[in-house]
């Protein structure tokens, strides 16, 4: 766990020290760069800045109306006998869904359990090694015009399912 | 499909507001929630603009390009059958290493590109086209219906695995939002995301693996039933 600490401490001062550092070393116009790349990041924000303002508008509601709550009690003894967090049910569909709207679901449980909670730890880590399948595998097959995607969704799904058991045992531990 | 979600979310949630008895508590929460999502907009920015600077730096120094030769070995595992010099190999190298990085934006036009070639990969590998693109090519995709027209081959099947197993090291988005909602230590989940993207990714290449073995198995025994129908076909085209 300490390790851990550490690791997650140091790691991005790290990673920009050696980026900035290789940059120098090998002459390249690291403040051009920099900036360059700061507008790309302007226009990524610009561009799912819509999308946000509407998914979080959209999951709001729901929950200001108790929906989610009524859907995380009904799957309760399932996720319970698996010992998930029942609360994390709608975030862990949604992901499988759209990226944009479970972050909408994962602010929400930040705002209800907090970012420090063992729920909020949960969804952090969750969300971090999860990828939207549905999504994904639809944009990425269009491009290859293929209907028929074999065993990708069976090999995606227990990728995820990894993924989830591992976030929970970890944000235990 | 998010149409339906997101519309059916709303519906849902004033219906269940308004039996509820919770109708003004769901109209305080559509203002609110529009407004908490611009001003995490504007949080948002100040991470991933100094993420996306660092990684421009990056990629204009040629580190990028350097990490791309250490992924030979996992290439060469993942993809025994596909070419170090075709496009693909390039392609899902810069893919991947983009979604290490976190750049999920720039790392799409990568993946379409890469499944692209991979397609174009699978015609080259049948033997039924010389050239891209060319109407003979075209033709002959429709004249079998096993082969690349519709059907992911199983290079594709594990690109994808591989990229929906999640392989984002520093999930600096995730730490924007929990700066924002008040972490007493944004970073400290950084550690944890690493093993558990570890344990989804494992998962992922191992399933892609056996599926890979058991589906040439399959295709070998495929061919040889067909052997006479296919060799035919060639001649035919000659």
């Amino acid at each position: 766990m300490n390790f851990l600490l550490y690791l997650s401490d140091y790691m991005i001062p790290i990673v920009i020290f050696y980026i900035v550092g290789f940059g120098l070393l090998m002459r390249t116009n690291v403040f051009a760069s920099f900036l360059k790349g700061v507008k790309d990041g302007f226009q990524v924000v610009l561009d799912i800045a819509p999308t946000l303002i509407a998914l979080m508008v959209s999951v709001g509601i729901l929950r200001a109306s108790g929906g989610l709550n009524y859907l995380a009690a009904f799957l309760s003894p399932l996720t319970s006998w698996l010992h998930f967090p029942g609360q994390l049910v709608p975030l862990a569909l949604m992901k499988m869904v759209s990226s944009s709207a479970a972050t909408g679901l994962l602010l929400d449980i930040f705002k209800e359990f907090g970012t420090d909670s063992y729920i909020g730890r949960v969804a952090s880590i969750m969300m971090s090694s999860t990828e939207t399948i549905f999504y994904t595998m639809s944009v990425y097959f269009t491009a290859a015009k293929v209907q028929k995607t074999r065993y990708t969704l069976a090999g995606a799904l227990v990728a995820t399912l990894a993924g989830i058991v591992a976030s929970v045992a970890l944000a235990g531990w | 499909m998010i149409a339906i979600l997101w519309a059916g979310m709303i519906i849902l949630g004033v219906i269940i507001g308004i039996c509820t008895g919770q109708g003004a508590a769901v109209g305080e929460a559509a203002i609110s929630s529009s407004r908490e999502a611009v001003t995490l907009c504007i949080t948002m920015l100040g991470v991933m603009t100094l993420w996306t600077g660092i990684m421009q730096i990056a990629r204009d120094s040629g580190l990028i390009a350097g990490m791309s030769k250490g992924m030979r070995p996992v290439m060469r595992l993942l993809f025994p059958d596909l070419p170090e010099e075709h496009p693909a190999t390039e392609y899902i190298i810069s893919n991947m290493i983009a979604n290490i990085l976190g750049l999920g934006w720039a790392a799409t036009p990568l993946g379409l590109s890469a499944m692209r070639e991979l397609a174009k990969w699978e015609e080259e590998k049948e033997g039924r086209a010389n050239t891209y693109g060319t109407d003979i090519e075209s033709k002959n995709k429709n004249q079998n219906p096993r082969k690349t027209g519709g059907r992911a081959s199983v290079d594709m099947c594990t690109f994808l695995i591989i990229n929906i197993s999640s392989l984002q090291l520093i999930p600096i988005n995730i730490i924007a939002y929990r700066t924002q909602y008040g972490a007493v230590r944004p970073t400290d989940i950084v550690g944890a995301a690493i093993l558990a993207t570890f344990c989804s990714t494992l998962a992922g290449v191992l399933f892609s693996i056996i599926a890979r073995k058991l589906a040439t198995k399959r295709e070998a025994a495929y061919q040889s039933s067909r052997q006479n129908a296919t060799s035919f076909g060639k001649g035919v085209r000659r």
